[in-house]
């Protein structure tokens, strides 16, 4: 641990990535919050896949039209936005089967991701891995202040809205009858969500988004009896992890993303799995509760 | 009885709280109507229950009245107005197993819901102020249900859990209630203690509900709307076992309660 620390001392990459992780887990335990709560992981999922392409057309079009303002991550915020609005209003105003809808987002966006990254016309090799499987020790300062701007969207418009996403969470049709525009919060918590998984992305990369929004989230709602309980202790949990996972990481030398989501994935595991063995021994010992 | 007299309506100044006019509601993608030729009346302060088999289009004439389906043709109007634009007046109680109860929130957050939209709340941002939580637990007391403003939702029963969504309907103060299938899953005791609720809030509002339980639409309701694509309206003390039939197509044991037979006015 001491060891970690000096490290930290030591390298600004270091201090970067535990920075951007502890302000991330910001935004992961309010909006996972929500992913868990309204069961939308597998659509946050589509999302996050369908990110590859927008990353691959800012590389593409970086790399042979010269085009050095559009950067990946432009493009990756570009394709999440995109995504997560067609996705809800496919299942908000077409008949169209949602989980097909999700999944074929899912598969289209890879492969125009896959197709722009290996396109002949690249002059030489760009490297997907970085995007798919993420590194947080590759964050620059500038990245820094790119979670930290993002933060402070998520957070500001969830707690200014939190009654009224609650209410669209929990009963949309009753949320509607009270005259709130109950789409539209929706449509906006899955562009939160979506901004939100561009942010993981540059901390797990692609494939492992879906983990580290949901796990955190999911741990809290083992002890968390209101919603706002939730979000406090992911966000809570979120830090933990990434804190744990960085440290980890840097002193057996494993890959950091990886790391961090198995360290959330057992501690989910064991909660759960402790939190039934908990009911049960009480309905052993007093009874089933009633 | 100021109530159930369809010729007092007309003669009040103030439009009825529910009225439907050659309403007819066909699902898309469906050739047969699901509700066709309905028109009937709900006066001011009437108490009515919707009763009928399942897919005689009951809920879907409760969900014309919220606005939530809009007639195929025909006309609906609630407090003299589209429902929509009485969307505000209305309180609206849904069944309770349509909510996911690994959801956290307690008693008294989900009873708030019912304030969103209501006077004296910062409305666009839907903050909750005093006056919400004032209301809320005025409605939570008038169910009985006070002592459990903290108690998780997920943790209550059945019927307490029907009680707490007629208290966020409640708070906001409607002039109309809406209940879909209050009795549905409560045992016999829950169900007594909800009609000696449903019972004095009928004092104060109109009252529409659905219901299967006939004992409990003869305890509660001055009339009754048998619904079967169609609708037939009887004051509750003509429910027979023939017209019951008639609209079930089936034989069903009717719990007749001769007060109330005594009580009711004869139509002319």
């Amino acid at each position: 641990m001491s060891e970690f620390l000096d490290a930290l001392a030591e390298f600004s990459f270091l201090r970067y990535a535990l920075v951007s992780g502890l302000l991330a887990s910001v935004a992961f335990g309010i909006i996972g919050t929500y992913v868990v709560t309204r069961r939308i992981s597998y659509l946050a999922g589509a999302i996050s896949h369908s990110v590859l392409g927008g990353i691959g057309a800012g590389v593409y079009c970086q790399e042979v039209h010269g085009w050095t303002w559009f950067d990946p991550m432009l493009g990756a915020v570009i394709a999440a936005l995109v995504s997560a609005l067609a996705i809800g209003l496919v299942s908000l105003y077409a008949a169209e089967r949602e989980d097909t809808v999700i999944g074929a987002i899912w598969a289209i966006g890879m492969a125009v991701g896959i197709l722009f990254f290996f396109s002949p016309r690249i002059p030489g090799y760009v490297d997907p891995m970085s995007y798919l499987f993420g590194n947080i020790l590759l964050l620059s300062r500038g990245d820094l202040w790119l979670v930290a701007g993002l933060d402070l969207v998520v957070v500001a418009l969830a707690v200014v809205f939190h009654n009224k996403f609650l209410a669209v969470s929990f009963d949309e049709e009753f949320a509607r009858l009270r005259g709130i525009r109950a789409r539209a919060y929706y449509l906006l918590l899955l562009c939160l969500t979506a901004l939100t998984v561009v942010l993981l992305i540059r901390v797990v990369g692609i494939v492992m988004v879906i983990a580290l929004l949901t796990l955190p989230a999911a741990v809290a709602g083992q002890f968390a009896r209101r919603l706002w309980q939730m979000m406090v202790l992911a966000v809570l949990f979120s830090m933990l992890f990434m804190v744990a996972g960085l440290g980890t990481s840097y002193a057996h030398d494993l890959p950091t993303g990886p790391t961090i989501i198995l360290i959330a994935g057992v501690v989910y595991l064991v909660t759960a799995a402790g939190g039934r063995a908990l009911r049960w021994a009480r309905a052993l010992a007093f009874g089933p509760r009633r | 009885m100021q109530r159930s007299d369809e010729f007092r309506t007309e003669a009040m100044s103030l439009p009825p709280a529910v009225e439907l006019r050659d309403v007819r509601f066909t699902y898309p993608g469906q050739s047969a109507p699901t509700v066709e030729d309905v028109s009937f009346r709900v006066a001011r302060g009437e108490s009515v229950s919707m009763i009928g088999p399942n897919g005689g289009g009951k809920t879907t004439l409760l969900r014309l009245m919220l606005g939530l389906l809009h007639p195929t043709a025909g006309e609906v109007r609630v407090l003299g107005e589209r429902p929509e634009r009485a969307r505000l007046r209305i309180g609206y109680m849904p069944q309770y197993t349509r909510h996911d109860l690994q959801f956290p929130v307690n008693v008294m957050d989900v009873a708030l819901m019912g304030r969103l939209g209501a006077g004296g709340t910062a409305r666009w941002l839907g903050w909750y102020g005093r006056a919400d939580r004032r209301a809320v637990a005025e409605a939570l007391d008038r169910v009985a249900m006070g002592p459990l403003a903290r108690r998780p939702y997920a943790a209550l029963s059945g019927g307490q859990r029907q009680r707490v969504l007629i208290a966020r309907a409640l708070c906001a103060r409607p002039d109309v209630l809406l209940l879909d299938e209050p009795t549905a899953n409560v045992d016999a005791v829950v169900e007594t203690q909800l009609l000696d609720v449903l019972r004095e809030l009928a004092r104060s509002m109109t009252i529409v509900m659905v219901s299967h339980d006939l004992g409990f639409v003869s305890d509660m309701a001055q009339r009754v709307l048998c619904v079967n694509r169609r609708v037939v309206a009887h004051p509750t003390s003509r429910l027979t076992g023939e017209s019951i039939q008639e609209v079930y197509q089936r034989s069903l044991c009717l719990v007749h309660h001769a007060e109330r037979v005594a009580q009711e006015p004869e139509q002319p």
